[in-house]
């Protein structure tokens, strides 16, 4: 019955993601909390407002989305810096390109959508408009991964970090929570060329309980010592990653967790140093087990000493429509999970 | 010698723009002998539009390509780049002599243009479908920064068949946006056949009219027609965005290309070659049936 209970509330929860809580013209700071967590600490509710405080400075920033302006609260933006907002409908094609238009005449525009509509509909016109020509826009992928739940497979993005991080001259970021990607954006402005920054679903749960203050792009960021294995991991699985390495230590298990947020430029030195260090490696990502980071991490780990190696995702098959923890527990993404395959690594690696 | 009414200040004749749309074809026969294949036919339909806008309406400075204030010209058929490299050398954005070396390895000159090796060329293309929108980002950015310049976008008749040139074209009205100007090269024909047999493209004036965009429809190789088209535009601010319907033929100006599907990347060879180019120095050859074949 809890867990039906708890289906039901992450149901609504959902729900209230998709359609965008709040409605009417309420910001950030009029909202102290959603369900408990303070809305500071939820990048869903990060963007809108971070993006304006960033433009109240800059007046290059100009901000769209595709008829989602509630859902990735880039609403709150509209209501500061309204004469640099433009909602595109549903059409992301062309929000795109006209981002890489706006890029060419001076601009930097951070276009938002689901990962889903962004990353894979958007493939040809984020390499062809904005990465091959180095045009400065931030395509903001969110809810990327399974973290639509129930809404299927359409609205689902686990292809997104394996079609971008092929793209030449593509920045290519994970934001683990808020903090996490105020650091991001911040850093974003002085970030050459064309960036694709994914987001979980708005509501993960606290990583860094403050701004990194070194944040750089392709500078993996170690989060726990330990030297019985690495855990590279990034974005909305490095809560569950962090929990995971706590099981571990109460089991005499010493697992660093490494924050692989740039997926490309990859971070090779800490894989190395991973690697010589630890002695083994897992990577765990919310995506398709082909092509993400496991894929990036796998492909950086074949010029160097040979360590027992597991990549840790989503098997190479459509998921079934559920509930995200439900999801996340079926795949194993969840703390136990994640703490389970890291102790079926290091026995492989005695065997 | 007919004085054109050019906005900016200029005094073109249309004599003049006779002899650069001659020197565009001319041009495009030598740059695709060099490579071995060009989009002959596609350039041919557009001399006279290209000629007209850079020598006698936009409001450029090819001293500083990057001048903000600027006119923009986005070529979203990317594939007639080959005789818009002739005009830029020409007008000085860099040295004509580069073109020697057109497709060589390296070289900054490819099939389709690229902004970031070129002087002057104000967006790359060469996927279709994607410059409107292109377009429609730069007037927009002309709107947020209260700038004036307008901005031109080349379009295929072809690649009208392509779904995101009517998003563009929906938020292109949706917004308002006076200052984006769309010039399409109606020239018949797509690859594979006429454009109505193959995908219909028309009623344009309707569709776009329809789409909130004023539309002319000209002659697009008579410049009395061009000019007047352009110099009927409106500035750029809040309004209709604004819509060229150029009725061309492809091929223009060798008879044996004109309207005719076998020319679209194709390599001149022999006599054929200077054939073709003893035809283009002769001039154009007036068209009973020019650009009447749609509707």
């Amino acid at each position: 019955m809890a867990e039906k209970r708890a289906t039901a509330q992450e149901s609504q929860e959902q729900d209230a993601i998709f359609r965008g809580t709040g409605g009417g013209d309420a910001t950030l700071k009029d909202k102290a909390s959603v369900q408990g967590t303070p809305a500071r600490l939820l990048p869903a509710f990060v963007l809108g407002e971070e993006l304006a405080d960033m433009a109240d400075k800059d007046t290059r920033i100009v901000v769209m989305t595709a008829d989602l302006a509630s859902a990735n609260r880039t609403r709150d933006f509209k209501l500061r810096h309204p004469g640099r907002f433009f909602d595109f409908g549903i059409a992301e094609k062309n929000m795109i390109t006209a981002a890489a238009g706006m890029a060419a005449a001076g601009h930097i525009p951070y276009a938002a959508t689901f990962a889903s509509f962004s990353a894979i509909l958007g493939a040809e016109q984020i390499r062809t408009d904005c990465a091959y020509p180095r045009m400065p826009v931030r395509i903001v992928g969110h809810h990327s991964g399974m973290s639509m739940g129930f809404y299927g497979t359409s609205h689902h993005a686990l292809e997104d970090l394996a079609m971008m991080r092929t793209i030449a001259d593509l920045t290519v970021v994970c934001a683990a929570d808020a903090n996490h990607l105020r650091a991001i954006l911040r850093a974003s402005l002085e970030q050459p060329g064309a960036m694709y920054i994914r987001l979980g679903r708005g509501r993960d749960p606290v990583v860094y309980p403050e701004v990194p203050p070194d944040f750089r792009f392709g500078n993996a960021a170690t989060l726990r010592e330990g030297r019985n294995l690495s855990i590279i991991a990034t974005g909305s699985v490095l809560r569950a990653t962090l929990d995971a390495a706590e099981q571990l230590a109460a089991d005499g298990i010493a697992a660093r967790v490494v924050d692989m947020h740039t997926i490309k430029p990859l971070d090779v030195d800490a894989i190395r140093r991973a690697a010589a260090e630890t002695g083994a490696i897992l990577t765990v990502e919310e995506h398709n087990i082909t092509g993400g980071l496991g894929s990036a991490v796998a492909d950086a780990l074949v010029e160097m000493e040979r360590v027992p190696f597991r990549k840790h995702g989503v098997p190479d098959e459509f998921v079934p429509v559920g509930p995200p923890a439900a999801l996340y527990a079926k795949y194993r993404l969840d703390a136990p999970g994640i703490a389970a395959a890291a102790k079926e690594l290091l026995a492989s690696a005695r065997k | 010698m007919i004085a054109s009414a050019a906005p900016h200040g200029r005094n073109i004749s249309a004599d003049f723009l006779a002899d650069r749309a001659k020197f565009v074809r001319l041009e495009t026969l030598r740059l695709a002998r060099i490579c071995g294949a060009g989009h002959y036919s596609s350039t041919f339909s557009a001399a006279e539009l290209f000629a007209a806008l850079y020598y006698a309406h936009l409001r450029i400075n090819p001293a500083e390509p990057k001048w903000p204030d600027r006119d923009r010209f986005i070529l979203s058929k990317g594939h007639a780049a080959i005789g818009l490299y002739p005009i830029l050398g020409d007008l000085g954005y860099f040295d004509p002599k580069l073109l020697d070396n057109y497709t060589k390895l390296g070289s900054p000159f490819g099939d389709h243009p690229d902004m970031k090796k070129i002087p002057g060329i104000d967006f790359s293309s060469g996927s279709l479908g994607h410059g409107l929108s292109i377009g429609l980002g730069m007037a927009l950015a002309g709107r947020v920064q209260e700038r004036n310049f307008r901005v031109y976008c080349m379009l295929g008749d072809g690649e009208l068949a392509e779904g995101q040139i009517w998003e563009a074209a929906m938020a292109a009205g949706h917004f308002r946006l006076q200052g984006l100007v769309a010039i399409v090269d109606r020239n018949q024909l797509c690859i594979d056949g006429h454009t109505e047999e193959i995908m219909k493209v028309e009623p344009l004036e309707e569709r776009f009219r329809s789409f909130g965009w004023d539309v002319q429809r000209i002659d697009g190789h008579d410049f009395t027609a061009i000019l007047g088209a352009l110099d009927r535009l409106k500035p750029a601010g809040e309004g209709r965005p604004q819509m060229i319907v150029a009725d061309t033929i492809k091929g223009r100006g060798v008879a044996r290309m004109e309207l005719s599907l076998d020319w679209h990347v194709a390599n001149l060879v022999g006599q054929d070659y200077d054939d073709a180019e003893a035809e283009i120095r002769a001039g154009l050859k007036p068209r009973i049936a020019a650009g009447a074949s749609h509707g």
